[in-house]
Parts: structure tokens; C-alpha cells; sequence
């Protein structure tokens, strides 16, 4: 497929993101507002490093959009945007579900058999969310599945505003389903922002986007189960991993393994044999990245720097709650409060998934089930469990029983999984080094590059941003606030609308249309 | 310097309270800034930073053409970030009568010594060629300016050597200032320099909190050139019927974006963004600028001007209270007349020189307000 990158005519394999061609042909994606080279980070539009001016139109997430017949890139704004596609149409949905990951998918399939009305609505152009990105899952007969739908404004009580490539979109829903995952966690040290440094889930969607990784030589780092699913992931695709590397202990990855439910036991084993004999350094983590290299700090070690043709690097994830926060959902440290229903505290408003506790593929789909039971008040009688954190089961680690459709056994499967979840959790509490890796000159907001001393004398997330402009950039803090809550213990900013960048006209006929 | 020992406290961190703490330092007074949140966080943060001569009155004229003097002579020492540019402003007409309106702002202007020009549709058009094709014209005031006003507070608080307290102010009085940490400052006098709040600190004021939308787009340089106003903007900024207004207005930021505002809206107390409004501005503005379709809009927020019955803020002292003196009321003009405002500060409390008249922005031009106050 022939397009053109800043002029250069160039073959793209169809079906690559535009982003995996730019990054496959050397290109930087984009210039930083200090003149930086960057590539892609997070491989999900959320980080918006691989924005380039597409057939003219600027600011495109070049990692959420397939690759066309003669299509034109830039890496360039040009003085005037081309036209944006201006259909505003509005729709009306009984169920409406945000995100298809694992819980929305669950979600709608327990919705549909209800004979409502269901709609399905993700970012991206095909369903699975991040981890079944590229497998193709099936919706569930019934399901009206949108695409490439992005949800950008909460307008007014039961709407929702979404961008599509065919313009704005009003969702009119009774009852919602939020499951809207989760994004990497990313730490700044020297040289994460250089282009061979990405995400490991970012690396993982760029290559199955496109990015040719057979014979590339990674280095995997951070930490997290992440880390492990993605390295096995490059390997059996032909990369070479160079060392799989994370920063917790073998002691408290031995008291995690030790209470693994049976279901992740087995692809742990089987994860395990697909890595043998990559070396697996614990206690271990960047300090600084270097075209072409890494350096690896492991603990009571001299350091040793690494040749690698990518950096994947994450320190586990951070749920995608913003939606949910301007609903008006209540949050605790970190995650939609739920109530055995995965009711939020909004009426009408359901959660599911990563958003309500980190808990992997399995509580997600248990999650989306009841959600989407209890969307359509198919769950009749009080959910009998036993409080959280109390149950004999979580202690002993046994495996939970088996999902039997019911909703109280459903239940008991997502307490057993929410045990998992808290360990995790405990598991991937960063070691205190990590908060020290920046130095005074490294970026942490890499929107509008601004260093670590110039954020350090500031009081809070807002006032950090009033003067140093940290956040204020497209991604709207997403990548820099988490990494600021790891810093500098400033709690994240609520979002603010638009969610996402929404084009004027968007914007404009948003809410009130007669 | 012990909380005892100052002269004056300001109370409020805005543009117009550090202004005023730079001032009265300068002026050989010793003080204290008390700010409840982050320095420049208001009304300060949620405004456009413009920089501009406005001349709905003689009072408005001084003391928006003064500030704009002291903004320029304070420009080569302001920080990059402060995003100080001389960008000029036009005023544009969209038909004939506006034009006249245009005419009637060019003749004033060169009257007061102050270059403005005029311009036709095609030189309106060769100025900035993303308007609406078929514009009557307009007028340019090339000396205005914009600048990014949080940075510019906090480097006016820094200069200024005031000590600051981090600290919500719960009363001021009496010579007193009782934070709600239950310190209590004292000193002479105390500047209320706490905008659309002020009056939380001093009832009776006359101040009505107006409530404004902004939007901010992704970076598009060059797109746009001049800070660029409808003339109609007078008609919304200055009616006091109490109704909703919106009025096209769009500023190019130093990074390269553009800053589209404005509406207006008393009675308003919800922060959140009214869509409705919202709306209804940003097609207002597409109706000036059809460009505006196709740009990505990254964040919208908003913020309450303190707006006065006669639209002149409220400097000097209160007549309810000997210790208190007020440096708000400026509402959508706050950071252009900051540095007069506290030019006027500093002339009631030091004897500090100015070229300004004193009366027209005295508190007690409002009969009774002290009286007032006294019920409260």
C-alpha cells in the first residue's frame, strides 16, 4: 500500500496503523514543543506522541487509525487544517456500554440475552480492548457495535458525546455501563522520552499494529504481570528479549505465587516455559535510557547497560476512571466505588472491570456479567457474600467455583478475584528508588515539556500546572499526573471536559440542540 | 518579620493582589499576601490575559491606557513563561453599523494618543484570512498585548518580597485578618483583593459574580495573528440587563494555540461548564471564524469576573471599615488594570506618585454601600 511520510513515498503492509509505519520507517512521530524526537508510548491514544497531520487534517492519533491507499502523513502542522467530517447525529440506546475489553464484551453478552436494546461503543477500530487487541473476539449476536467511537462529554443527564471518523455522535442511554479499562503507569528517568523507549503494552499494540519486532532485541522492564504476558508475547513473534526485568523481590513475588487462583497458575506455567532462558532479573529497574540502550539498576549491583532495539517499559496500570469522575461517580483512592450490583454511586451508571480494582481478564468478565445483569434488573434478590477482605476463601487462595451463570456464584468469583486484585496491588507497590530515577533536568510532562525541578517546588497538581503548564497539553495530564501521584504525592486533577480532543463543531453542537 | 510587623496584608493572590503587594513594597511598605489556594489561581488563571485599551468611559480609558503603559515598561523583565506578546488587538465590524462603531473607537483612540487603524474588508481579510469572507472591517490597536497572567502574578509576588501565607481568610476587620487556621494578622490596612469573592470578606459590596466560558485548542501557529474581538463584545461585556450574552473573541497564544471566548452570565454560582452556553459561544465564534469547525479543542473551563453596576472596579478605601481598602471589581479588565489598580494602592497608602484620578474608582462613589455594610 503506497503512502507518502513528510513527502517520501514508502510501501505500508494494509492493515498497519499509521503509526507502526512511521515508526517502522525510523520516523519520529513528532517533534516535542522543545524540539525532542518522539515515537509512540502508550500504543492506545492515550498519550498523543503519535500525532501527525493526516491528508491535512493535524493532531491525528496516528496509533488508532489503520493505514489507507495513498494517504498523505505529516509530522508537521500545516497553516490550514483540511475540514473535519461535520455529521452530528444522535442515537438512542436502552443499555449503553463504554469500552470492549473483556468486561464490556461480558457486559453486553449478559445484557443482550435480556432482549434490551444494546449498545457497544469502544475507541478502537476492532473490539477485545488492549489485551484481545488483534484476536478479533465476537459480540455478542445482538450487540449493535460502534467503532472508533470515542467519548468525549458527559452533556447532560443520560448522554453521552462521542467523536466518530463520520463526526459527533449524541449516545441517549436509560442505563450505562462503563468499562473502560486501564492504561500503563510510566515513570520518568532519563530517556523515556526517546522514541526506542515505549510502553510494554504500548510496544505489544504497536507490533501487533504493524511494527515489525522479528530479530529486534527488547528489554522489558518495570513491573507488574504485564511485563511477563508481553515478553512472551514478543518472543513468540521472533523478538529477542534481552532481559525481562522487575523491580519487585523474589520474596514478594513468591508469597504472590504461592495464592494465584489455579486459572492463573496455568498460564503461568505456560507463560514461563514460553521465556525460558530469557534472563529474568528481579529487583531490577531503568535508571537511563540511551539511543540504543538501557541501563539496569538491580539492587546491591553496579548497574550494567543493555543494547536493545526497544525499551518496553510499565510499572503496572491505572484505571481509566475519568469518564466516571464527570458523571459524578465517587471514587476511593483510585478506582469507581461499586456496590454488589457494580452500581456506581450515580443512579443508572454501572461499573465493571479494571476501573473498580486492577484485577486482570477474569474479574473483569465477571464483573461485565453482573453489570450487565443488573443493567437490565435481571439480578432479583440480594447478592449473598461475605464482606470483603473476611472471606476464608481469599485467605487459603483456593480456586472459586465455577461460573455457573448464577448471580450470587458469579459473586463469590469476583470476591475470590478481588483477593487477587488487593495482592496484586500489594505486589506492585513501587520500591521508593523509582521516585528517584528523574533528575532535574528529565521531563515529566512530555506534552508540554516540563522537567522534574521545575515542578518540585510547587504545592500541588494545580498549582504545579498554573505555572509550569504540566498536564495542560492534549493528553490532559493522563500520562504526567500519575507519574506526579508517584513523585511528588499529588493527588491526579478531576478531568474536565473534553475528555479527549473534540473537534469545534463537535464541541459546539454538543448539548441543547433543539 | 514577625505577622505583627507588616503594613499592609493583602488578602488575595491574584494578578491584582500581587500587583498591589509589588506596589506597596516599592512604595517602602512592609507586607503580607494571604492566599487561601494557588497563587494566581482564580479568576487570575480562568481570564484571557488580554492586554487592552478599552474606552466605554473616560475613567475606563485612564486607567486601562495607564496599565497598558506599565505593562509595556514592564515587559523586558517578565519571565518567557509569562508569555508577554504584543500581538495588538482588532476590533471587528461585521457590518455597517458597526463600522461606525469602529470609526467612533479609531477617532477616540487618536484623540487620547493612542495609534489605532483603520481597516477595510480586504485589509481585514490580508490581516487575518481565516475570518469570514464579506466583514465590513475593523479597527487594529497594535500597542495591546496578551500575556499568560498566572506567571505574570507569581513573578510580581516574587519581586514584591512579600511574605506569603498560604492560608483561607475567614474575616478582616479592625486592622485584623483572622485566617480560618485561627492566626490572626494585624496591620493597618488590609487590602480585599479577592475578586468575584471579595464580598464574602466585605458585605455589602456591590459585586455580582459573572460567570465566563473559555475553550483552548491544540497548538495551530500562525492560524491567527491578532487578538481578534467583535465589536458587538461592548454590547455583551457592558449590558447590565442580567440576560446571557456571548460574543466572538479568539487570542493566539504564544504555544501556538488559540484561546476562544466569551460569554457572560450573572447569577451563575455552578464552576461547572454550561454546555448551553458553551454552545452557543463557540457558534457564535464559528460564525466569525468557519475555520474554527475543524480545530481540536483540548480543554474548556471557566471563571466568575467581579462585575460592578458601572463596570469601573472598586480601589481605595471602604468607608464601612478605617483598616480596609478594596483592589477588586475589575471584571473582565483584571489584568490589564492590575498595575494601575495597584499604582492607586500605593498612592492611598504611601503617597506613592500617580498619573491616575483618584475619585472615579473610589468605593464610595456608591451612595450608601458603607451604610449598607453596617447592616450586615
Amino acid at each position: 500500500m503506497r503512502i507518502t511520510i513528510n513527502g517520501l513515498p514508502l510501501d505500508a503492509a494494509p492493515g498497519s496503523t499509521v503509526a507502526a509505519a512511521v515508526a517502522a520507517c525510523g520516523q519520529p512521530t513528532r517533534t516535542s514543543v522543545t524540539g525532542e524526537p518522539r515515537g509512540p508510548l502508550c500504543g492506545m491514544g492515550i498519550c498523543f506522541e503519535c500525532r501527525v497531520t493526516i491528508n491535512g487534517r493535524p493532531h491525528q492519533r496516528s496509533c488508532q487509525i489503520a493505514v489507507a491507499e495513498g494517504m498523505d502523513i505529516a509530522t508537521a502542522v500545516p497553516a490550514s487544517p483540511a475540514p473535519s467530517p461535520t455529521t452530528a447525529r444522535s442515537r438512542d440506546c436502552s443499555i449503553l456500554i463504554v469500552g470492549a475489553g473483556p468486561a464490556g464484551l461480558a457486559a453486553a453478552a449478559s445484557a443482550a440475552a435480556s432482549g434490551l436494546a444494546v449498545t457497544l461503543v469502544d475507541d478502537n477500530p476492532a473490539p477485545g480492548g488492549q489485551i484481545w487487541r488483534g484476536a478479533n473476539p465476537p459480540v455478542a449476536p445482538g450487540v449493535e457495535w460502534l467503532s472508533q467511537t470515542r467519548i468525549v462529554d458527559a452533556p447532560a443527564p443520560g448522554v453521552l458525546r462521542a467523536t466518530t471518523p463520520e463526526g459527533g455522535c449524541d449516545l441517549r442511554y436509560d442505563k450505562l455501563i462503563l468499562a473502560t479499562g486501564a492504561r500503563e503507569r510510566f515513570l520518568p528517568f532519563p530517556g523515556w522520552t526517546l522514541p526506542h523507549v515505549m510502553g510494554a503494552g504500548g510496544l505489544q499494540a504497536m507490533a501487533k499494529g504493524g511494527l515489525p519486532i522479528a530479530g529486534k532485541r527488547i528489554v522489558v522492564a518495570g513491573t507488574g504481570p504485564l511485563l511477563i504476558a508481553v515478553a512472551a508475547w514478543l518472543r513468540q513473534h521472533g523478538a529477542v528479549i534481552v532481559a525481562l526485568c522487575d523491580q519487585t523481590s523474589w520474596a514478594a513475588q513468591l508469597q504472590f505465587l504461592a495464592r494465584l487462583p489455579f486459572a492463573k497458575v496455568r498460564q503461568g506455567i505456560a507463560l514461563a516455559a514460553a521465556l525460558r532462558g530469557v534472563p529474568l532479573w528481579m529487583n531490577a529497574w531503568p535508571v537511563a535510557a540511551a539511543p540504543g540502550a538501557v541501563t539496569i539498576q538491580r539492587a546491591g549491583r553496579r548497574p550494567r547497560t543493555l543494547a536493545c532495539d526497544y525499551l518496553a517499559c510499565g510499572f503496572h496500570l491505572v484505571p481509566n476512571i475519568e469518564l466516571a469522575q464527570l458523571l459524578g461517580c465517587a471514587t476511593q483512592d483510585g478506582f469507581v466505588v461499586v456496590n454488589d450490583r457494580q452500581q456506581t454511586t450515580v443512579p443508572d451508571v454501572y461499573c465493571a472491570g479494571e476501573p473498580t480494582g486492577i484485577g486482570g481478564v477474569e474479574l473483569a468478565e465477571v464483573e461485565g456479567t453482573l453489570a450487565g445483569l443488573a443493567a437490565c434488573d435481571r439480578i432479583n434478590r440480594p447478592i449473598l457474600t461475605r464482606p470483603r477482605g473476611a472471606g476464608q476463601r481469599e485467605a487459603s487462595g483456593a480456586e472459586p467455583p465455577a461460573k455457573t451463570g448464577s448471580a450470587c456464584a458469579l459473586a463469590s468469583r469476583r470476591e475470590a478475584y478481588r483477593g487477587f486484585a488487593r495482592r496484586l496491588d500489594t505486589l506492585c507497590a513501587l520500591r521508593p528508588e523509582l521516585r528517584s530515577l528523574a533528575r532535574p533536568d528529565t521531563l515529566v510532562c512530555r506534552c508540554e515539556d516540563v522537567t522534574h525541578a521545575r515542578l518540585a517546588s510547587h504545592r500541588n497538581w494545580r498549582d504545579a500546572k498554573l505555572h509550569t503548564r504540566c498536564g495542560m497539553g492534549p493528553c490532559q495530564g493522563r500520562i504526567c499526573s500519575a507519574a506526579c501521584e508517584s513523585l511528588f504525592a499529588w493527588p491526579p486533577p478531576p478531568p474536565r471536559p473534553p475528555l479527549s480532543p473534540v473537534a469545534m463543531d463537535g464541541l459546539a453542537s454538543m448539548a441543547n440542540r433543539d | 518579620m514577625s505577622d505583627s510587623d507588616a503594613d499592609v496584608i493583602v488578602v488575595g493572590a491574584g494578578i491584582v493582589g500581587a500587583a498591589c503587594a509589588d506596589a506597596c513594597a516599592r512604595a517602602g511598605l512592609r507586607v503580607i499576601v494571604c492566599e487561601a489556594a494557588v497563587i494566581g489561581g482564580g479568576a487570575t488563571a480562568a481570564g484571557m490575559g488580554h492586554l487592552t485599551v478599552m474606552d466605554d468611559s473616560e475613567a475606563q480609558f485612564a486607567l486601562t491606557h495607564r496599565s497598558l503603559g506599565l505593562w509595556h515598561a514592564l515587559a523586558p523583565a517578565l519571565p518567557a513563561a509569562a508569555e508577554y506578546t504584543r500581538c495588538g488587538t482588532i476590533w471587528v465590524a461585521a457590518d455597517g453599523e458597526e463600522m461606525e462603531a469602529a470609526e467612533a473607537k479609531h477617532r477616540y483612540c487618536a484623540d487620547r494618543g493612542v495609534v489605532t487603524e483603520m481597516l477595510d474588508g480586504p485589509a481585514l481579510a490580508r490581516h487575518e484570512p481565516h475570518l469570514r469572507p464579506g466583514l465590513a472591517g475593523g479597527v487594529r490597536v497594535p500597542g495591546d498585548a496578551i500575556c499568560y497572567s498566572p506567571v505574570a502574578a507569581a513573578w510580581l509576588l516574587e519581586r514584591s518580597g512579600a511574605r506569603v501565607r498560604h492560608a483561607a481568610v475567614r474575616a478582616i476587620g479592625g486592622g485584623r485578618v483572622e485566617c480560618a487556621d485561627g492566626a490572626v494578622l494585624r496591620a493597618p490596612a488590609i487590602i480585599n483583593a479577592c475578586g468575584a469573592d471579595a464580598a464574602r470578606l466585605t458585605p455589602g459590596l456591590p459585586i455580582r459574580p459573572r460567570k465566563g466560558h473559555l475553550v483552548i485548542t491544540d497548538r495551530y501557529p500562525g492560524l491567527v495573528r491578532h487578538e481578534l474581538v467583535e465589536l458587538g463584545y461592548i454590547k455583551s461585556a457592558h449590558s447590565q440587563d442580567g440576560g446571557d450574552s456571548v460574543a466572538f473573541n479568539v487570542q493566539p497564544r504564544a504555544t501556538g494555540q488559540l484561546l476562544f471566548g466569551s460569554s457572560r452570565q450573572f447569577d451563575a454560582r455552578d464552576a461547572a461548564v454550561d454546555h448551553a452556553i458553551l454552545a452557543r459561544m463557540l457558534r457564535r465564534c464559528a460564525a466569525f471564524m468557519p475555520a474554527l469547525d475543524d480545530l481540536l479543542a483540548i480543554r474548556t473551563w471557566t471563571g466568575f469576573r467581579a462585575a460592578t453596576p458601572d463596570s469601573l472596579p472598586l480601589i481605595g478605601p471602604w468607608p464601612g471599615d478605617a483598616s480596609v481598602w478594596l483592589a477588586t471589581g475589575h471584571e473582565g479588565l483584571g489584568i490589564t488594570t492590575a498595575l494601575g489598580t495597584a499604582e492607586l494602592i500605593a498612592h492611598h497608602l504611601a503617597g506613592a506618585p500617580t498619573g491616575l484620578p483618584v475619585a472615579p474608582y473610589l468605593p464610595a462613589r456608591f451612595e450608601g454601600v458603607a451604610g449598607h455594610a453596617h447592616h450586615h
